[in-house]
């Protein structure tokens, strides 16, 4: 016969303080411990929906990042007629040959002088837009191909001081008119301000283009693109999916992330652990007398062990329920850091998914059990009349 | 005396427990103490830099050149003593899980100007004798096992090709604070290469390193440098070595925040670790209390006491893991030696450490403590166990 659950969720309201304390613990280390994994999904889920799985980008064999990449525009032209490519509404090929450079821009809010951050700049073609589903205008309009207009990723325009509607930006010995804010939703994009691509090679004076995308006509076509640019003897470039791509470039961070938080979330949990099993073992030293009067009653030693096994797992089901809904809260907010990888500016926000949550409990409901395991069985091989004595 | 000796008596009471809570503050206090140190690993290269060296970069951004004819105009400026220049490379090494920061740079001017880098003379020759060669730091060489005479090949990211280089010098830091893990190379060898590779982008330069001759100079001149080159196609950035180095941190400020909240959370998380132990103790001493309160003894020697016993706990495990700390420390930056080249536990770590113990004992022993004042000497009495 089993000790009623109802047995265990009694002792734990009887102790409110002793535990809250411990169910604050533990709930603290569970929402490290999702707040790291929230963060690393969010990043890695920003850069690969940046990327479409049918589009193509080509740039320089060996370059980690467009910024490094450079392909001079002989090259591009070759590249251009690639045949696996996609046949636009005009009856053009949906090619977008682009420039990526990095301009320090200050970041708003910090009164520092050396506040400064990498923002991408992206000179793009008329053909870029439709190869972007993602990118919409939110206020003002499109830059005018030609001129001296740029058009700027809403995370840009909130994060960065003078990029707002109607504000200027210097370089090139020129004046940039922000013309429009972009959203590209939960994207790279959003964190980009884009130009047209001959205006802003001219002003930089990059006299090549940092990469080419383009459409595939048939998405499995990929293979034999990439083999086509990648074989030709007159190219030195390289091709990959725009998704692949994208990911490649979370990669480290996100390993980074992972490692980082797992490993501050381990130490955290000893802590938490410990705490859990002082609370367990007190919950037995304090009920010794009732532990004898159960098995005298008749209760198994297996229920006595069942009955403070679930009692601590409660604990942890409370821990983990009380860090998941603080961490849940944190998908409200956005984190712009520099990605390592291509150093600029990269905005996303904090994401929970159902492996994460799944993660989290299971994670608190291991450390409920470590923390009871060891009082419970204290608790089930007591003597009956030795028990029963102490009281 | 009395009551000392009491106080240290019942900290020790529940052997089990109070292990079990000092070892939660050991694990805790190590825990800090390494986000600590990780924290100031980070910020070792502004640590390190000199207040009389200045870096111009271009102004729009770091990824952008400048032309090599700047070098004899800085040179002109006043207050300037010495002008050295060099790129960024980014060479990969096998693969790019092998990162070092590697530099190529004007070699006589630079080792000047960085006197920080101890090398052997014989060595310092050889290395300015020979266009391919590079010096590395003792401990990047240590890491590949690489020696004098050895050639090394990095794949270029940003200058394409593999680049052939000899070690020519072994540098070692003047104190432990200096970063031994560069690979420093001649900015010649590369601008040679890309002379005949692209004409382009030769005769470009990264930065240039400045160095004052009085460090009280270092506004005027990062002034005067910027001014001469504004309106040109390519302006500049002056800054304090330390403002350059601090931008770089200030980019991934977001993480260096996180750390630093997360090292605070673990002390939270062991507070209510500690908290729950001494509710747990004072219920179960309730009766204790009531009989000192019918001796005589006030709310002072009763505070005194819960306080003492904290006090005691969370000291103990603070210093046990304050010493654990040390070996922790030199086994971490052993491993992570790629990312953090300086990994030293601070003295400011210690004292930080400290205080946190300080303010775990009291926080934890505040509502015990109000508990048992409270209480009735008759309630206390009558409660059993």
């Amino acid at each position: 016969m089993a000790i009623p659950l109802a047995y265990s969720m009694r002792n734990l309201w009887k102790r409110r303080l002793t535990t809250t304390l411990t169910v604050s613990g533990m709930a603290l280390v569970v929402f490290v411990f999702a707040a790291v994994l929230m963060m690393a999904e969010g990043l890695q889920k920003t850069l690969v929906e940046t990327g479409s799985y049918d589009n193509v980008v080509v740039f320089r064999k060996g370059s980690a990042s467009e910024v490094m990449s450079g392909i001079d525009r002989q090259q591009a032209a070759i590249v251009e007629m690639v045949p696996q490519a996609a046949i636009g509404p005009a009856g053009r090929r949906l090619v977008a040959k682009e420039v990526v450079v990095l301009i320090a821009l200050p970041k708003q809010g910090a009164g520092k002088a050396s506040s400064h951050s990498n923002v991408v700049v992206r000179g793009v073609q008329e053909n870029s837009i439709p190869l972007r589903p993602q990118v919409k205008l939110v206020s003002g309009r499109m830059f005018r191909m030609g001129s001296s207009e740029v058009i700027v990723g809403n995370s840009i325009a909130k994060g960065f001081t003078g990029v707002g509607l109607q504000g200027t930006l210097n370089w090139g010995m020129r004046h940039w008119t922000v013309v429009g804010i972009f959203d590209a939703g939960n994207t790279g994009f959003s964190s980009e301000i884009w130009g047209d691509v001959d205006q802003v090679m001219q002003a930089f004076r990059r006299p090549v283009y940092s990469s080419l995308i383009f459409k595939l006509r048939d998405p499995g076509s990929f293979e034999a693109a990439k083999t086509a640019i990648e074989t030709d003897p007159r190219l030195t470039l390289e091709a990959k999916r725009e998704t692949r791509y994208y990911l490649d470039q979370s990669e480290m961070m996100a390993k980074f992330l992972r490692i980082l938080g797992l490993s501050l979330t381990i130490i955290f949990s000893i802590g938490a652990i410990i705490g859990a099993m002082i609370t367990m073992y007190s919950a037995v030293a304090n009920r010794i007398g009732e532990i004898g009067t159960m098995r005298a009653l008749g209760f198994r030693r297996r229920s006595i062990l069942a009955a403070f096994l679930a009692e601590s797992l409660l604990l942890g089901c409370l821990g983990g329920a009380a860090g998941l809904f603080c961490a849940s809260f944190m998908q409200f907010i956005t984190v712009s850091t520099v990605n390592f990888q291509t150093f600029s500016e990269l905005a996303f926000k904090f994401t929970l998914n159902v492996p994460i949550v799944m993660q989290t409990m299971a994670f608190s409901l291991v450390m409920g059990l470590i923390g009871g395991v060891l009082p419970a069985f204290r608790a089930s091989r007591m003597k009956i009349v030795e028990a029963l004595r102490a009281s | 005396m009395m009551l000392l000796k009491i106080l240290f008596r019942n900290a020790f009471h529940n052997k089990l427990r109070s292990g079990l809570t000092i070892l939660g503050i050991t694990v805790a206090i190590l825990a800090f103490g390494l986000l600590r140190t990780v924290i100031s690993a980070w910020y070792a290269g502004v640590e390190a830099a000199s207040a009389s060296r200045l870096v111009t970069r271009n102004a729009i951004s770091i990824i952008f050149p400048l032309p090599l004819a700047y070098n004899e105009k800085i040179r002109q400026i006043e207050g300037v003593k010495q002008v050295s220049y060099g790129n960024w490379f980014g060479g990969i090494y096998i693969n790019e899980k092998n990162f070092f920061p590697n530099f190529c740079v004007e070699p006589r001017t630079y080792m000047a100007i960085y006197p920080e880098f101890v090398l052997d003379h014989a060595q310092q020759k050889a290395f300015f004798a020979d266009r391919k060669g590079f010096v590395a730091g003792r401990k990047l060489a240590a890491r590949f096992g690489w020696k004098i005479g050895d050639t090394v090949t990095l794949k270029g990211t940003i200058y394409p090709g593999n680049w052939d280089f000899v070690l020519r010098g072994l540098y070692r830091g003047r104190d432990e604070t200096i970063d031994e893990s560069q690979f420093l190379f001649h900015w010649d060898y590369l601008n040679e290469t890309m002379k005949k590779a692209s004409p382009g982008r030769a005769d470009q330069v990264g930065f240039y390193m400045i160095s004052v001759a009085r460090p009280d100079l270092s506004p005027e001149v990062a002034l005067a440098v910027d001014r001469t080159f504004k309106n040109t196609l390519a302006e500049t950035l002056t800054e304090t070595e330390k403002a350059f180095n601090q931008g770089f941190i200030a980019m991934s400020g977001a993480i260096v925040t996180a750390i630093q909240m997360v090292s605070f959370v673990v002390i939270l998380i062991i507070m209510a670790v500690v908290a729950n132990t001494m509710a747990m103790t004072t219920r179960e001493r309730i009766g204790d209390y009531a009989i000192m309160k019918t001796m005589g003894f006030g709310g002072g020697a009763i505070a005194f006491m819960i306080f003492g016993e904290s006090l005691v706990i969370a000291l103990t495990g603070c210093i046990a893991g304050m010493i654990l700390t040390f070996p922790a420390a030199a086994a971490f930056g052993d491993s992570l030696s790629n990312y953090f080249p300086i990994f030293l536990v601070s003295d400011e770590t210690l004292w930080l450490d400290l205080l946190a113990a300080l303010l775990i004992a009291f926080c934890a022993a505040i509502i015990p403590t109000r508990h048992a004042i409270r209480v009735g000497i008759a309630d206390g009495l009558r409660r059993i166990g």
